[in-house]
């Protein structure tokens, strides 16, 4: 369902259908997360994705117009550029080890030492936020300032300066 | 190899192409930042998909279960979500920009006005 | 006019509840899935919320542009804090356990405190954010 989606949001030329589309999106992703028991990351990605992308872009749909034009040429280069990378890809994923492998590498490596220890270490049950706010907490601070970093550049790009309101004023 | 061990990661493959397609085939600058919105949702699929154990559940400890999915994962892609939602909003506040500047956010029209200043300079 | 109505009451039976969702989802992030995100963006989504039926200059005067401009800078600082804080009572950058005499309840509180900068932060950012794409009008100063 999600690649139909896909398919109808590169289709679609009315934008508005195409931001509604992606607020379906992001509430499917969200679905397939819990699902593959990934229970954090499919709030985060609901609450983020279907409320905050989808508030934004239709703000930004309203200042910007809401048609896309139709290409001027027909888009062959991209799409044999597509195909061949859907080849590469696919040929690629059959070195992977098969799906829900218990001894795979991705397994055994780190993970046992934060699920075994993290409760008992930090007293957290939850051992995803243990890790992201004990473990890996520098990464964390670093995603906080990526935030910080880009609520001041929007800040900064739709500021009004004031010189032109008091230059308007004087005259 | 079997078709059920491999079945996700072509779907990711599929929606990774779709959002891919979207960024180089269209001109519009605001349809080309959701097929980068796309794009990054299947790389989250990527990487969470191969954690999953089945027979296991969420990676909160407890007494009842003792088969866990991978939780290392979830914690990266929960920074990549916010991480994304960061830069659609900054590439969102310079799409406005661009169309007060130029009129329009469709990429030949903003080539073609950037041309014409080109040629008169 | 009855559909405004309709809005205007159902909005104000839902914002409350949005906003103790926020919290419960903050301080329960240890138990179950949750965390500072995801509460930052359901608490930002419960004041865009009440921009959307309310308006824009109601939304302002709940939260005024110097408060959330001081959000977006106070969640930072709290996780710098808390990192620093770490420094000054013997341990590394971002320790933990020096901040108590028990290590694990040292861990608990560094958690906590670390989750509330993200929520502040986050928060801050998002509804910022909102305020500058909805106050903005088309011909590009703002919204009179």
């Amino acid at each position: 369902m999600m690649a139909a989606l896909t398919i109808a949001m590169v289709m679609q030329r009315n934008l508005f259908s195409v931001v509604v589309l992606s607020g379906v999106y992001s509430f499917l992703m969200a679905t397939v997360l819990v699902a593959l028991d990934a229970v954090d990351v499919a709030m985060t990605e609901a609450s983020v994705g279907a409320g905050i992308s989808t508030v934004l872009l239709l703000g930004a749909l309203y200042l910007c117009g809401g048609e896309e034009a139709k290409p001027l040429r027909r888009p062959f280069v991209p799409f044999a550029v597509a195909i061949v990378i859907v080849a590469a890809l696919v040929y690629g994923t059959f070195g992977l080890p098969a799906f829900s492998d218990p001894q795979a590498p991705f397994h055994t490596h780190v993970v046992p030492r934060y699920l075994n220890d993290g409760p008992k270490e930090t007293g957290v049950p939850n051992v995803v936020t243990a890790v992201l706010a004990s473990y890996r907490g520098f990464d964390t601070l670093g995603e906080v300032v990526v935030v910080f970093t880009a609520g001041i550049g929007v800040i900064a790009l739709l500021r009004t300066p004031r010189r032109r309101r008091g230059k308007e004023k004087r005259e | 190899m079997t078709f059920a061990g491999h079945y996700t990661y072509w779907m990711t493959v599929v929606l990774m192409v779709g959002g891919l397609y979207i960024v180089i085939a269209r001109g519009n600058l605001v349809k080309k930042l959701i097929g980068l919105a796309i794009f990054q949702t299947s790389v989250y699929l990527l990487y969470i998909a191969p954690g999953k154990l089945i027979g296991g559940t969420a990676p909160i400890v407890s007494e009842a279960f003792k088969v866990y999915s991978n939780p290392l994962p979830h914690v990266l892609i929960l920074t990549a979500i916010v991480v994304g939602v960061a830069t659609l909003a900054l590439g969102l506040a310079i799409a406005v920009r661009i169309r007060e500047a130029y009129g329009s956010i469709e990429e030949d029209e903003i080539l073609a006005v950037n041309g014409s200043d080109e040629d008169r300079a | 006019m009855r559909s405004e109505v309709v809005l205007r009451v159902v909005g104000k039976l839902l914002i409350p509840f949005m906003l103790l969702f926020a919290l419960y989802v903050q301080f329960h992030g240890d138990f179950g899935p949750g965390g500072g995100f995801q509460a930052g963006v359901i608490t930002a989504a419960a004041l865009i919320f009440y921009g959307l039926i309310f308006g824009l200059p109601a939304a302002r005067r709940v939260a005024p542009d110097w408060l959330v401009e001081s959000l977006v800078a106070l969640g930072v600082a709290i996780y710098l804090g808390v990192g620093f804080a770490g420094l000054a009572l013997g341990g590394n950058f971002l320790d933990y356990f020096v901040l108590d005499p028990n290590p694990v309840e040292g861990q608990h509180r560094g958690i906590f405190w670390v989750e509330v900068g993200v929520l502040v932060t986050v928060t801050g950012v998002m509804l910022k954010i909102f305020y500058m794409f909805a106050g903005r009008s088309r011909s590009g100063g703002p919204d009179q």
